[in-house]
């Protein structure tokens, strides 16, 4: 456990909307270099490595080169690579709160912010609906997966429809089973 | 604890869905500690299983649960009677470990502490303390149905229904599975395809086309389902 860890889901969650908001004011190669500096800083607080910071970017590792070459050409290369930095930063940092943060209490912390918002979200739900989010991710992942291997096998690696009809399908499953586990386990009661 | 068997009362149950007759006239009653319940494809087990925590309505007729009717009083039931599903990527709803289990223990009136305790038990049990904190879709399909079980069994159900809960394991898992439910002190009430799991139960209905054709010991019942199947 370090002080990342042990901070609470609270005041990470307020932490970082305040950094991402104050790295859009960023616009100076310099500071966008101090920024991504202390979001590594952060990680090696929390004891992650390069192999974590990784991690945390991955999902933008198509996205951020095409991002960058067309900015290169409309902006030019300095402000192009100061807003792509920009964006691995905050995409670090977030990674870096979820993966200190146990999603109960990531969620916690969401139940209490909504709380003055009792009257017209019901807060309780909304986490429920937010986690629920999470665990299906994987879920459909899987089913994705799967769909895929089973057009291979039959040799329709690029058609489209008929793979959408499974996904679908599997997805649509899906809903129902959770739905079906939820109330078995007590969650309309 | 050791809470005896609830008595299960079906009386008369008819189930139609979509036009479909589903279950055709069944009555029964369960005291029995061990009840298997094996059939074709298609003849009613899940429906039968779904019916005993009120996930599934009779059209007509009644179901009791400890004296409790499914249809008026849902909720009660479903605290008594876990129910723990064939994939257990549906049952697990957390995503990690244990939060899924601590999950099941949520409006309970329990401290922090008590469930952390209660939680930190069940995976220790079933093996999985060491995954406490992991993403849930990082296990094995066995750990995951070991969890899902755990999640269950959290509770201290009376009953504990499993509608095929080995279907999907290899075969050291599904003995593993096995194993767990023959030694709880809870009543079970298991469907399954795996007639090889049936052997110790004390009583075993062959459902077949929405009824339950056979009710019997193990061995007469197996015999006769082969019969029925051959
Ligand atoms: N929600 C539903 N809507 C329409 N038909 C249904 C529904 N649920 C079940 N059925 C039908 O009822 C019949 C019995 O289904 P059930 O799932 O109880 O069978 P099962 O004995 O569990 O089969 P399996 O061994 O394949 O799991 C099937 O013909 C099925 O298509
Ligand atoms: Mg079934």
């Amino acid at each position: 456990m370090t002080a990342r860890h042990r901070l609470g889901a609270g005041p990470k969650l307020a932490g970082l909307a305040v950094a991402s908001v104050a790295l859009l004011a960023v616009d100076s190669p310099q500071g966008v270099a101090v920024a991504v500096a202390v979001v590594l800083a952060l990680h090696g607080a929390a004891r992650l490595g390069p192999r974590a910071v990784w991690s945390h970017v991955r999902p933008l590792r198509w996205f951020l080169p095409c991002l960058l070459a067309v900015q290169w050409w409309l902006v030019g290369p300095s402000d192009a690579v100061v807003l792509c930095a920009r964006l691995a930063a905050l995409v670090a940092l977030a990674g870096l709160v979820t993966a200190t943060t146990s999603t109960t209490a990531i969620l916690d912390a969401l139940r209490r912010g909504l709380r003055p918002l009792d009257r017209w979200v019901d807060a309780e739900r909304a986490a429920l609906v937010l986690t629920l989010a999470l665990r299906s991710l994987p879920v459909l992942g899987d089913l994705v997966e799967r769909v895929r291997n089973a057009q291979r096998a039959r040799g329709r690696e690029r058609d489209l429809r008929a793979a959408a009809v499974p996904l679908v399908v599997g997805t649509l499953r899906r809903a129902d089973a959770l739905g079906e586990a939820l109330r078995a386990r007590g969650a309309d009661d | 604890m050791s809470p005896g068997p609830a008595p299960i009362v079906l009386d008369d149950v008819h189930v139609r869905r979509e036009g479909r007759h589903v279950l055709r006239g069944v009555s029964l009653r369960l005291t029995e500690r061990r009840v298997a319940v094996v059939g074709a494809n298609g003849s009613g087990k899940s429906t039968l299983a779904r019916l005993l925590n009120g996930l599934v309505l009779p059209t007509s007729g009644r179901v009791h649960v400890d004296g409790l009717d499914t249809r008026r009083h849902g909720a009660r039931v479903r605290r008594r009677v876990g129910f723990v599903f064939t994939d257990p990527d549906a049952q697990i709803v957390m995503p990690t470990v244990a939060e899924d289990v601590a999950y099941s223990l949520r409006r309970r009136g329990l401290s922090r502490d008590e469930v952390d305790a209660r939680v930190a038990h069940e995976l220790e049990r079933h093996g999985l303390a060491g995954h406490a904190d992991h993403p849930a879709h990082l296990l094995s399909g066995g750990q995951k149905q070991l969890l899902a079980l755990s999640s269950v069994l959290v509770t201290e159900p009376a009953l504990v229904v499993a509608d095929e809960p080995t279907t999907l394991l290899d075969l050291r898992h599904t003995r593993t599975v096995a194993r767990r439910l023959a030694t709880l002190d809870q009543q079970v009430v298991l469907v399954t395809h795996d007639l090889d799991l049936v052997a110790d139960y004390d009583r075993v209905l062959v459902v077949d086309e929405g009824r339950v054709v056979v009710d019997d010991g193990p061995e007469p019942a197996v015999a006769a389902y082969r019969e029925l199947m051959a």
